[in-house]
């Protein structure tokens, strides 16, 4: 049984090899749903912002609001622009027909955008608009090549250009280089954008904020289970030998 | 109480079930790590179908609403999201214990004479699981969802003549629309709370018919004592029920460790894909099925026409010549040149599309033949040659690592490892007449060791 074990092993060892994978560039962004007041800033950034074009209708105001401890009259005061009760899905201002006919493409719901894609995806592509007089909204991102979406947040981060160089004939990305500074300084940008980030992640998957917590009390009663029922194992077996 | 047990003994044979399948069934002493995977594949099927009620309770077969009434689920019913993770947990947690369970018949020959037909039913069990798996994946109706269910149902065109038609009865349409999301619920809910019970009721039958195998393959029956016990065995009941409740107890860590910590498992048991509604203009950059498919997938796709012309071409002009010269009578003899002929100019004629859905049809059907395959006069690894041994390990790394290539791209060196584990896994099967005959094997003792 043992050599088998061990055999199998020597032969599978080599297939994990494959399981490196090759990815693109991305920056590492910091999630702590823990973090209550980030999340707070950051909903407040999504429904300010990407709820004018883009929906999360999975979600609803109260819900959001129950979680983040945002009372229901703190929902309705500065939340709420969208829609009429607490009680209603978060949908988009503008109508998806309208969003597709300007835009081209109607604006993915963003319900579930951090278990679709990465976290450190969407903190990257937020953070890498740069401007492209080739493109038809003049704006062009690097980590979602010729994206329909301009740069909403162009007043706070201000206007980039990014600087190619060619490397046997392909044109490289090197860096991104600040034309017009915007209000926020690089760092309380990247700051905000992760706390958007944060906040999708929770928007993803509100349950994310308590099923840790259960998990652990669960695994606790579990193995003292487990303990109890060895012990009741070895008193029944004792005489079987 | 003994007044009331009596009345219904009277009515019912509740005292007669008890003892011939609990108190009295007696099981060898010896059961070792791989017998804890039959009680918790019961388990996690109960599991499954006391969630799938609930979740039943909130989802909408409807592609309007299905994708919707997931998220609602998992955000607005209470404890929804548990529910949820619970069955999409269970699925994958419910084949790693079946292929565990499974794994246990091979390497202690449990599917040998007398247990034929448990094996058999075994086999059924597993093949309605996978249908039931690949119904339940359509419904949350994500694009995977969709993509993969349009993939796989599509499949069945490659048969000649009907297929076509097939696939569109089996949709309802000629593409994955609403009226299969409406079946495919149905049946997701159909065949799992009737079929599988009923199943797995008529597998233990047989099992208690015959008593269970053991890690060293002996009878325990040839042995009794005077009363007529066999001597190395002991009652199912008390010392096999509070031993599997240790089994459930390590099971339920490992498996709420999952569901409480990492239900996605890094996309291996919820893909990222699956997380945006089905979407008919817009594909996956991978279409894969989860990953207790992907063996099979990948054989699927490891046939190419190369595959067939230069490779399945002689291994089975081979395995064909090798038959003709095994069997000693004139109608076997006729039977395999006949049929060994008509592949061969099946593999010509024939597209290559058909021949791998075939052989992934045939790399689940031949589990059915291993009682008649294996030709080995012992059961357990134990006192098995080296053959059986090296085959068994071939296996299980072809079984894994066509699994792996599965959830990735069908080129380059993943489908080369795919073709060349496709090869193995048939080899496994068709080659086992051989090498079991001629495998030294060592004396089985006459009573079970503690090994």
């Amino acid at each position: 049984m043992k050599k088998i074990l061990l055999a199998f092993l020597f032969v599978v060892a080599p297939l994990a090899a494959f399981a490196a994978e090759e990815g693109a560039k991305l920056d590492h962004v910091n999630i702590d749903l823990n973090d209550r007041p980030s999340l707070q800033r950051g909903a407040r950034i999504f429904v300010n912002y990407c709820l004018s074009c883009h929906s999360a209708s999975y979600m609803r105001y109260n819900r959001m609001g129950h979680d983040l401890g945002i009372s229901d009259e703190l929902v309705k005061e500065n939340l709420l622009f969208a829609a009429d009760k607490v009680g209603d899905p978060m949908t988009a201002v503008m109508p998806a027909d309208d969003a597709k006919a300007w835009f081209g493409v109607a604006p993915p719901d963003l319900t579930d955008e951090a278990r679709y894609r990465d976290p450190d995806w969407i903190y990257t592509y937020l953070r890498s608009f740069y401007r492209d007089p080739k493109s038809v909204s003049g704006w062009n991102n690097l980590a979602f090549p010729h994206v329909a979406m301009p740069n909403v947040l162009y007043e706070w981060q201000g206007e980039q250009r990014a600087v190619f160089k060619n490397e046997n004939g392909e044109e490289v990305f090197e860096r991104f280089e600040l034309d017009k500074p915007g209000t926020m300084s690089p760092k309380d940008y990247d700051k905000a954008m992760r706390d958007l980030v944060n906040f999708m992640v929770y928007l993803a998957e509100p349950a994310k904020l308590v099923r840790y917590r259960i998990g652990v009390y669960v695994l606790i009663f579990l193995a003292v289970f487990t303990l109890f029922a060895y012990l009741l194992k070895k008193e029944y077996w004792k005489d079987i030998h | 109480m003994q007044k009331l047990l009596a009345w219904i003994d009277d009515r019912f044979p509740l005292t007669k079930v008890w003892e011939e399948h609990l108190s009295k069934y007696y099981a060898p002493k010896n059961f070792n790590f791989w017998y804890y995977f039959g009680s918790l594949a019961m388990l996690v099927l109960v599991m499954q179908i006391l969630t799938g009620l609930f979740l039943a309770m909130h989802y909408k077969p409807d592609t309007e609403l299905a994708f919707g009434s997931v998220e609602y689920i998992m955000r607005d019913v209470d404890w929804g999201w548990l529910l949820r993770y619970l069955h999409s947990t269970g699925a994958s947690f419910f084949f790693i214990v079946v292929y565990f369970h499974m794994f246990r018949g091979l390497l202690y020959g449990s599917y040998q004479k007398p247990r034929e037909l448990i094996w058999i039913i075994g086999v059924v069990i597993f093949i309605a699981l996978m249908a039931t798996a690949f119904m339940g994946y359509l419904l949350p109706w994500g694009n995977m969802s969709y993509w993969g269910a349009q993939v796989i149902i599509s499949l069945f065109d490659a048969i000649p003549w009907i297929g076509q038609s097939l696939s569109e009865w089996i949709r309802g349409d000629f593409v994955v629309s609403d009226a299969t999301l409406n079946r495919f619920f149905a049946l997701h809910f159909f065949v799992p709370t009737l079929i599988l019970p009923a199943l797995v009721f008529v597998h233990i039958v047989a099992l208690h018919k015959v008593g269970s195998n053991n890690p060293d393959g002996v009878e325990i029956k040839k042995k009794k004592d005077a009363e007529g016990r066999p001597l190395d065995g002991i009652p199912f009941h008390p010392y096999y029920t509070v031993k599997d409740i240790v089994g459930v107890a390590v099971f339920l860590i490992i498996f709420s460790a999952v569901v409480f910590f990492g239900p996605e498992l890094g996309g291996w048991f919820l893909e990222h894909d699956n997380f945006v509604p089905a979407n008919i203009l817009h594909t996956p950059p991978e279409i894969k099925p989860l990953w207790y498919f992907t063996p099979f997938y990948s054989i699927l796709r490891a046939t190419t026409s190369d595959m067939v012309t230069w490779v399945l071409t002689p291994y089975f002009a081979v395995l064909g010549l090798l038959a003709l010269f095994s069997v000693r009578q004139f109608l076997t003899k006729a039977i395999v040149l006949i049929a060994t002929v008509a592949i061969l100019i099946g593999f010509f004629t024939l597209e290559a599309k058909l021949w791998g859905v075939v052989l992934m049809g045939m790399s689940l059907m031949l589990f059915f033949f291993l009682p008649w395959l294996d030709r080995s006069p012992v059961k357990s690894i134990r006192y098995r040659g080296w053959m059986y041994k090296l085959a068994l390990v071939i296996f299980v790394v072809s079984f894994i690592a066509l699994g792996y290539v599965g959830t990735k791209p069908a080129s380059g060196l993943y489908k080369f490892i795919a073709q060349v584990g496709t090869i193995l896994y048939f080899a496994f099967f068709l080659f086992m007449p051989w090498y079991t005959t001629y495998d030294k094997t060592k004396p089985v003792p006459e009573r079970v060791t503690w090994k």
